[in-house]
């Protein structure tokens, strides 16, 4: 087993009191998995995968455990957390390629970063050397500016440097969205890639593009309000979701070979609710077509098969029936 | 409606503006009267800029754009006020487009002073609440509120009644739900669809193929300032012919059919251009005595409706 997070219950700190920005969540992602999380803006995917690996204020940790590997993480302790972080868990935040010192050579910002592990730099060099190579990348990169690269050269140097000590888990926040779609397809392949190298382990694979994990994620986890709403593999989710916002979500989406004027597609009638005083129960109630009193309780997310996890009382009722 | 004759921009770059970037090259096409048209190319493609020349927001280097037979950049005073009542933009970001100090229906008063000063406050009123209903809004929630109390989605139909009270016949649409969320963008995108169903003339700008695919009847692909292929959208997505397009069509990533390995070639950096096919140093079909590089393609029609720039295709 690789990671296990356990009713982790994380809230924003603000003047008008906690944001809720994610509730109980149980999951697990297992050894040499490509978890996708998927979800709309706000609804608590990034602060999820960040509240694995760097939980500062305003966040607070409500409750919840988290294990990697067995062993559990202190989450909740920023000092203790330096000897997990970069070396057993990973992260690309979002918009990293731009966060790059612009005044440091590639090489330097490397090595300073390895240093903070207590690595050498010149131990490592030729290890970074290959792999350079392997994602198609000189090593004259290692002597030049970031701003002398192009947004995908960043994105594989940002990839290389982020997975250079072999943690167990990569956490990969929406690496994708400011790249051209040659670029996209790429850098996904190259993370696949890195399973197959054994550079990382397992991966967390954070984007509001179903689409780009269809093609290379193991499996998918729906985040909805903050609220886990479905997790399964990801032919599952795409072919046959059971939760109702999967549902709406899935059929809402244009793709290529979808005209306006063939096959007209809805969206989901009205927006999410505001985290700060959340509705109680079921978050997505107030837009479900088939929300029914029950969904005034919190569903708990639970197997309804193999692998497949829901939150939703409706398909539970649907499920016992049959 | 709208015809675009050979419009180039270069933009002057480097410290003393000593430096030339050609963002647009030699672009020809047209919009009709009642129809979408997407502008699909990746980033710093100059499918912005294009938009932007429409708008008149920035001069044109060379070419003409003419607005029912006219050249619009010879309006001044009145006649370009009038222009701006016909044509429309909307852009990518709806909370930047407004001030976040004064409330959302600001945008409808500025029109109402500018426009319709005549307009009782009543007569207008209804005005504006009939263009909300007609872009999907209740007015009753989203007036008198300020812009962070509104969602993107809303603010963003806000600009699209706000360009219907004018009565356009041209909007251009840039990137305008790539910010929306997936469960509201494509209300979004049915309203444009619907606008068009009534006679409005769209110029869809986006990078999303999928996007494009849904709403319009032709498109239009950019690289690096040129068209290297328009036509029917139907023929260009189903049976692509430049091999720019062909790499798109088959790295977007779709729902129904999974990524084949290793159809794309990421190839370095490109390098400066002196004249030539812009897609040269990463085509994989490029000549290589140099023939692609020493020769800039020009469209031609290979099949009725669809029309590509690439040595490939006699005639090119």
């Amino acid at each position: 087993m690789s990671l296990q997070v356990e009713e982790l219950t994380v809230y924003y700190q603000t003047l008008k009191g906690d944001v809720r920005a994610l509730e109980e969540a149980t999951f697990r992602v297992a050894d040499g998995e490509i978890m996708g999380l998927a979800g709309e803006s706000g609804c608590g995917k990034s602060t999820l995968a960040n509240s694995l690996i760097l939980l500062k204020p305003p966040m607070r940790l409500v409750k919840g455990r988290v294990t990697l590997d067995g062993e559990e993480l202190p989450i909740h302790d920023m000092e203790r957390m330096n000897s997990y972080r970069f070396e057993r868990i990973s992260i690309i935040p979002q918009y990293a390629m731009n966060a790059l010192n612009p005044t440091q050579k590639i090489g330097k910002i490397i090595a300073d970063l390895v240093r903070w592990r207590q690595v050498d730099f010149d131990d490592i060099l030729p290890e970074l050397k290959r792999r350079l190579d392997l994602v198609h990348l000189s090593y004259d990169v290692l002597d030049m500016y970031p701003i002398e690269l192009s947004g995908g050269m960043k994105q594989r140097v940002v990839m290389v440097l982020s997975t250079l000590l072999n943690p167990s888990l990569l956490l990969a926040d929406e690496i994708t969205s400011a790249l051209d779609v040659s670029s996209q397809k790429a850098v996904m392949e190259m993370l696949v890639s890195f399973r197959g190298w054994e550079f990382v382990r397992s991966v967390i694979v954070i984007t509001h593009d179903l689409s780009i994990l269809y093609q290379v994620a193991d499996s998918i986890l729906i985040m909805y309000a903050g609220q886990l709403a479905e997790k399964a593999s990801t032919v599952a989710i795409i072919r046959a979701p059971r939760h109702p916002y999967t549902r709406m979500l899935i059929s809402s989406l244009p793709e290529v070979g979808v005209k306006h004027a063939e096959r007209r597609l809805t969206g989901i009638p009205g927006t999410p609710p505001l985290l700060l005083n959340p509705p109680e129960g079921c978050r997505f109630r107030e837009r479900c077509p088939v929300a029914f009193e029950k969904c005034v309780d919190v569903p708990p997310f639970i197997q309804i098969e193999p692998g497949h996890f829901v939150a939703c009382w409706k398909e539970f009722e649907t499920n016992a029936r049959a | 409606m709208l015809e675009l004759e050979a419009v180039s921009k270069v933009y002057r770059v480097g410290t003393f503006g000593g430096k030339e970037l050609r963002a647009v090259h030699r672009v020809s096409f047209d919009v009709q009267d009642g129809e979408v048209v997407s502008l699909i190319g990746e980033s710093g493609s100059g499918k912005s800029t294009i938009g932007k020349m429409i708008l008149r927001l920035i001069p044109i280097s060379t070419g003409r754009i003419l607005f029912n037979g006219v050249d619009i950049s010879t309006l001044k005073g009145v006649a370009l006020k009038a222009y701006y009542r016909k044509v429309q933009g909307v852009f990518q970001d709806p909370f930047s487009s407004y001030n976040p100090i004064f409330k959302a229906d600001r945008v409808f008063r500025i029109l109402q002073q500018e426009y319709f000063p005549e307009l009782s406050r009543s007569e207008w009123q209804d005005r504006v609440e009939n263009a909300l209903r007609a872009v999907g809004l209740n007015p009753d929630q989203v007036l008198d509120k300020f812009p962070h109390q509104l969602s993107g989605g809303q603010l963003q139909r806000f600009l699209i009644a706000r360009a219907l009270l004018l009565g356009i016949q041209f909007l251009v649409a840039d990137e305008i739900i790539s910010m929306l969320d997936a469960s509201t963008r494509i209300d979004v995108l049915n309203l444009l669809a619907d606008l068009k169903a009534e006679g409005l003339s769209i110029l869809f700008i986006t990078h999303d193929l999928s996007l494009g695919y849904y709403i319009s009847e032709r498109a239009v692909i950019l690289y690096r300032g040129c068209i290297v292929e328009m036509g029917l959208t139907d023929k260009i997505y189903n049976h692509p012919l430049h091999p720019y397009t062909r790499m798109l069509m088959v790295s977007v990533p779709r729902l129904d059919r999974k990524w084949k390995e290793g159809e794309v070639q990421l190839r370095g950096q490109q390098s400066e251009l002196a004249g030539g096919c812009v897609y040269y140093d990463r085509c994989p079909e490029a000549d290589k005595d140099g023939s692609c590089r020493s020769h800039e393609p020009v469209l031609v029609e290979v099949e009725p409706g669809h029309f590509v720039a690439c040595k490939l295709y006699p005639g090119a």
